[in-house]
């Protein structure tokens, strides 16, 4: 009970200071929006296109929403020693660090769901399968945001968090298969391909969306929750390693 | 809380280095429930690094240490409810009211949203922030922000305390605010780990206190068997207008019973194991064309304890500890 009050207080705390905050809405929606309306506009095509490039548009608002504020805020505690707080708080570091990330995965799904909205007024998306949709996105925003969080803990400074996020995101965005499949990518590039968890998100939500796929939508979840579990860990050890030394 | 004879915090060989510097080289003490123990030193000397250890923001290379009866060496995790921290720099949230900041620091102990809510409303009275209640903490003034630290660390009724240089940086007044809060939660049966820098801050709150040199405790007693042997001394403080440093030999010489300190500020310190009388000396000092500008006794503190002990000039501790300022790990 005395963790679950800590883990709420924290993510509220955190959607309050952090996540509903104007600049954060730029980051996670407005980008992914400008960069989606650019490759609607230059792909001529009419409003029956929308479906093919939703899955981009999700899996970026998603991208951006948790890794850009996540990333740079737990530097920011860490920095200003505000961090310590929490650190010094009765509770565990897997609790303490679900709770600092649960704000990045509410406001991740929360951000995904607003263009399929948008496309729902625009376009007929009958054809889409929401039981796949919804937990995928779930699982986008949640590996994501063990994305963000493993910047942070990688990272001293804030500027640091900021680079290095866009070390991940870009080069992720081309080779995740979100703008052409992966089979399209030079045969060199494919390994680098399959090591990012966005490309087993990509190939969920073109399945739910477009009904095409490119691999089984089991392993598909399955990498993505492995990707999750991996990230996870990997950024407990380096708190207790390099933070508590 | 009452007053148990029992030790809250004990530690045994606790060592510590930071690449290849040794930051606590096997230290050892413990700490009574419901003391106040003092933890002096100079930067550097391994205050802060004791701090964290303890409250499990670092970890040992050795040593073991338990707190309410826990053995917190591998893992503090299981005292921390235990526990409240005061760091040396502020580090509530800038963003958040000091309200609310007292409130979330209540829910990170598990506390009820009508627990921390009490419980800070009483805190901000006490600490005389009601009405900067809801003004954001980053807004706050120096004096302010640290007792807002304070609250902060015992929202959630901690029956230890560890209070890293509480007053450093305040001015006169909040510092004397701060030093009546910790009194206040001292007699309240809170077990106190305070350093300081401040030796008469020290001295006037402490029972017990443990002067740290470069990782070692090189004293560890009761206030008063520190200042006992120097009880027995007379001492007197004279104060001249133009450099004395000439005279030593012939005072020495004159009151072969006495012994003088020479410092940098026209200051003469006169010791004697038999009581001192200022007219003597003054007229002497006159005589050699000297003018006295004061002269008065001096009644010996821990002050004297402390340069004794560890060698190091108490203005040299203080002066070392302003110029960097109020941050930095000792």
């Amino acid at each position: 009970m005395k963790a679950w009050i800590a883990f709420w207080n924290i993510l509220l705390k955190d959607m309050r200071s952090y996540y509903l905050k104007p600049p954060n809405i730029s980051w996670g929606l407005l980008f992914p929006l400008v960069w989606i309306t650019m490759f609607f506009i230059r792909s001529g095509l009419g409003m029956e296109s929308l479906p093919k490039l939703l899955p981009g548009l999700v899996a970026l608002s998603i991208l951006f929403g948790t890794t850009s504020v996540l990333s740079v805020t737990v530097t920011f505690e860490k920095k200003g020693r505000s961090f310590e707080r929490l650190l010094l708080a009765p509770i565990s570091l897997e609790v303490l660090m679900l709770a600092k990330t649960s704000g990045a995965i509410l406001f991740g799904t929360i951000n995904a769901f607003v263009p399929i909205f948008v496309a729902m007024l625009l376009t007929d998306l009958s054809a889409v399968n929401w039981a796949i949709l919804v937990p995928a996105t779930i699982l986008i925003a949640i590996s994501s945001t063990f994305l963000g969080l493993f910047i942070a803990v990688s990272v001293k400074e804030v500027f640091e968090a900021q680079t290095f996020s866009n070390f991940f995101r870009f080069p992720m965005i081309f080779l995740c298969g979100l703008f052409f499949p992966v089979k399209q990518l030079p045969i060199w590039l494919r390994p680098v391909s399959y090591m990012l968890p966005l490309t087993y998100g990509a190939d969920i939500l073109h399945t739910s969306i477009n009904q095409t796929s490119h691999m089984p939508l089991l392993l598909n979840f399955s990498l993505l929750t492995l990707f999750c579990a991996a990230l996870f860990t990997f950024s407990l050890r380096n708190i207790r390693n390099k933070w508590i030394i | 809380m009452t007053k148990e004879q029992n030790a809250i915090i004990e530690v045994k060989g606790l060592a510590k280095s930071f690449d290849k510097t040794i930051a606590l080289d096997g230290i050892s003490f413990s700490i009574q429930s419901g003391e106040l123990f003092g933890f002096l030193g100079p930067n550097g000397a391994g205050k802060t690094t004791t701090i964290n250890i303890l409250t499990g923001l670092v970890r040992p290379d050795a040593g073991i240490f338990q707190i309410g009866g826990i053995d917190c060496t591998k893992n503090v995790q299981s005292a921390q409810h235990l526990i409240g921290v005061v760091p040396d720099e502020s580090n509530l949230y800038p963003e958040l009211t000091g309200f609310n900041n007292l409130c979330f620091c209540g829910a990170l102990y598990g506390l009820t949203k009508q627990e921390r809510q009490n419980k800070a409303r009483k805190l901000l009275d006490t600490f005389g922030l009601s009405e900067a209640a809801s003004r954001k903490f980053g807004g706050y003034s120096k004096g302010m922000k640290r007792k807002l630290t304070i609250a902060a660390g015992i929202i959630h009724s901690p029956r230890i305390l560890f209070l890293d240089e509480p007053t450093t940086g305040l001015d006169v007044a909040s510092a004397r605010q701060v030093r009546q809060l910790i009194a206040d939660l001292h007699k309240a049966g809170t077990t106190i780990f305070l350093t300081t820098h401040y030796i008469e801050e020290a001295e006037r709150l402490c029972e017990r206190i443990a002067f740290i040199v470069s990782g070692r405790i090189v004293k560890i007693d009761s206030v008063e068997h520190l200042l006992e042997p120097f009880q027995r001394k007379q001492a007197m403080q004279i104060a001249c207008i133009k450099d004395t440093s000439f005279i030593q030999p012939k005072l020495s010489e004159t009151f072969p019973d006495m012994s003088f300190i020479f410092s940098k500020n026209n200051m003469i310190r006169v010791e004697a194991d038999k009581p001192v009388f200022a007219g003597a000396i003054v007229r002497f000092l006159e005589e050699q064309g000297i003018d006295v500008s004061e002269a008065r006794r001096i009644r010996p503190s821990l002050e004297d304890v402390f340069v004794q002990v560890t060698g190091i000039e108490s203005d040299a501790l203080r002066k070392e500890k302003e110029k960097s300022g109020m941050g930095g790990k000792s």
